[in-house]
């Protein structure tokens, strides 16, 4: 197992995210393009923490990520116009149904749990798409927009402005980055490894295996959630695609396209493939096939990813 | 019902109309469909309003009962072509969807010059075919190792194969001719009776019993079913099991395809068909408990027959129930109704 705080990586990466305002126009991108990178980035490491650092296959996140952006969109749109309130409920929704919806599946393995996480996220789909008169059903939640942040001392235009929301997303990025990070470094994270490496000879070993799928589960649920309602703020647009299954693959090839074994790596996949997706669905309408073909080719020549490629390639 | 355009209606919308009846829509559907010769919603005036409206209630009862067994049995037929992939293989074939959408617009495309018959015989089988090629190609070479790579793949695939059908036949919906001997209305009394939905009952059911009876009777049966046990065993006793699971793989898509053709002439033809139906086959496969055939088919029935049930009093709920059912097999009974004990 490689090392995960490797100090010259960490300082490279949040260089890089710090500056990338300054210099991405200059390569052809735009903020909001930044922004969509990280908010994906932050979807896609939280899938890691329990795909890469727990080995337990879920195909099922899209529907946290688009609990969290229906839960600050509606909060936004009905209750305050308040930004943080907003990610508050939305993080909070998004978390107590990954809690619930945990209890049932904890016990299942591999493909099951694979498929029981598919089917569950659909449920959510379909009320966002069928409630009509609540979540505007297949055109999405619209008709409310992010507010600008006042809290007295700190004031920040992130409605007006691009840069200053990219560093309001990058903070949040950061925050629950952090966490994760040093979840991963104390004892419980070890014990995930522990889990992922041999499930079975961590049982005999005395550890509640379950409990702490369980736990893993509700941590990865809580942050894709986190990164759902900042995707919600960055677009002021709530989409029933948020919730579907397709979305919740986007975030699995990311996190195996950038090398799911890496802490990093899903930051990676995530740049790659939004860039790819932003850049494909401009150029032809048939985008739908090229990324089904980036899928394929992912699968069959970068299965351990960028990162797991070039970390192989070093360590020998 | 030829030329007149069918009305978007995904599999998700099979709600009888609140009287009173909306003039009948044109062609097929899951339920709305056809002429409904119900009788005019009693008012409460005169003698026997109560009755008639009694009378209406026990139609539309019987009438999502009866159409929620179609469903449920359309179901197991798509799902026990995933199940018996998923079974012997480990792959969970996500583009079974677009594998079954593929089936409707080839036999969309033969059925001017072959005709609906020729259509349902061909169309299936050339799907099936396709399906060797994509196993021997790609599938093939994910046996063994992390699930996750294979549910990626098939993934991208039903990605392509979706993209694809909406490149070549194009995003509206189409519509799929049935034979007029088949649309016909057989009972005035039961108006859901068409002959349509009989025939779709009786191919599924001729369809399930022959693949029962190829399982439990023919050597590629037996070696799918003893390879669904112990693989390695049965390759042990020399039995190519390449060409085993390559063949397993073109039955599943066969029934994808057969599938694919009956729900054409029951919706009409969308590139997203594959991508509504799919689900609910997941649905199927859970809570009749994963590795068990039966139980993939009885999970069919049971979700078509409670979401038909649904909406007679709740259509809004009539897809969400299925995954209820799903939660409460899982509360209950994790393994499925039919799943074997710590097989998965």
């Amino acid at each position: 197992v490689r090392p995960l705080n490797r100090r010259g990586a960490d300082i490279a990466v949040w260089l890089l995210l710090l500056t990338m305002p300054f210099w991405l126009d200059w390569i052809g991108g735009y903020t909001a393009l930044g922004s969509r990178v990280l908010v994906m980035a932050l979807a896609a490491m939280s899938l890691n923490f329990l795909l890469g650092f727990t080995g337990v296959l879920s195909f099922g996140h899209a529907a946290y990520f688009g609990l969290g952006a229906y839960g600050a969109g509606l909060t936004i749109k009905y209750l305050v116009p308040s930004t943080l309130l907003g990610m508050a409920v939305g993080v909070s929704v998004g978390a107590v149904a990954a809690a619930l919806i945990g209890l049932l599946i904890v016990r299942l393995r591999g493909i099951y749990f694979a498929m029981v996480t598919i089917a569950f996220g659909q449920v959510f789909y379909f009320i966002a798409f069928r409630w009509n008169s609540v979540t505007g059903g297949d055109d999405g939640l619209s008709g409310w927009r992010r507010a600008p942040i006042d809290l007295g001392v700190i004031k920040a235009d992130i409605l007006g402005n691009d840069r200053a929301f990219y560093y309001f997303v990058l903070i949040f990025f950061a925050v629950a980055v952090a966490i994760m990070a040093a979840l991963l470094r104390s004892p419980f994270g070890r014990t995930l490894l522990a889990i992922r490496e041999n499930e079975r000879r961590a049982r005999f070993l005395g550890i509640p295996v379950d409990r702490h799928i369980w736990l893993s589960w509700v941590v990865s649920c809580l942050f894709v959630s986190l990164a759902g309602t900042l995707y919600a703020l960055l677009n002021n647009f709530a989409d029933p695609h948020d919730l579907r299954w397709d979305q919740s693959g986007d975030f699995v090839i990311m996190a195996v396209l950038g090398g799911m074994r890496v802490f990093w790596g899903p930051l990676i996949g995530a740049a790659i493939f939004v860039v790819l997706q932003d850049y494909v669905s401009s150029q032809t309408a048939n985008w739908m096939s090229f990324i089904g073909l980036f899928f394929v080719l992912v699968v069959l020549f970068f299965p351990r990813g960028v990162l797991g490629l070039i970390g192989r390639k070093t360590a020998r | 019902v030829e030329g007149a355009p069918i009305p978007v209606c995904g599999i998700t919308r099979f709600t009888l109309p609140p009287p009173p009846f909306p003039p009948p829509p044109a062609g097929e559907g899951w339920g709305g469909g056809g002429p409904l010769p119900l009788p005019p919603p009693a008012g409460g005036e005169g003698p026997g309003g109560e009755g008639r409206l009694l009378a209406t209630m026990t139609q539309l009862i019987l009438f999502n009962l009866f159409n929620g067994l179609i469903i449920g049995a359309f179901y197991g037929l798509m799902a026990l072509g995933l199940s018996l992939i998923l079974n012997l293989t480990g792959v969970i074939n996500f583009a079974h969807g677009g594998f079954l959408a593929l089936g409707a617009y080839i036999a969309y495309t033969l059925i001017p010059y072959i005709g609906f018959w020729g259509g349902l015989a061909v169309a299936p089988f050339l799907t099936a075919g396709l399906g060797l090629l994509v196993e021997r190609v790609l599938i093939r070479r994910l046996y063994g190792r992390d699930p996750l790579y294979s549910l990626l793949l098939t993934f991208g695939l039903a990605f392509i194969l979706e993209d694809g059908t909406r490149y070549i036949w194009g995003a509206g919906t189409l519509p799929f001719a049935i034979p007029a001997s088949l649309s016909a209305q057989l009972s005035s009394q039961f108006f859901f009776l068409t002959g349509y939905r009989l025939f779709m009952v009786v191919l599924v059911v001729a369809a399930v019993t022959a693949l029962f009876v190829i399982l439990n009777r023919t050597r590629l049966g037996m070696r799918i079913r003893a390879g669904t046990l112990d693989l390695e065993t049965v390759s042990v006793l020399g039995v190519n099991t390449r060409i085993l699971r390559n063949l397993n793989f073109g039955l599943g898509i066969y029934l994808a395809g057969l599938a694919g053709v009956l729900a054409a002439g029951m919706l009409g033809l969308e590139p997203t068909i594959g991508g509504t139906l799919i689900m609910p086959s997941f649905v199927a496969i859970i809570i009749g408990g994963l590795g068990s055939l039966p139980g993939t088919l009885l999970g069919g029935l049971l979700i078509g027959v409670a979401s038909g049930m649904t909406t007679v009093f709740f259509p809004s709920a009539s897809e969400a129930v299925i995954y209820v059912m799903m939660a409460l097999v899982l509360l209950v009974r994790p393994r499925g109704l039919l799943g074997e004990e710590g097989r998965f």
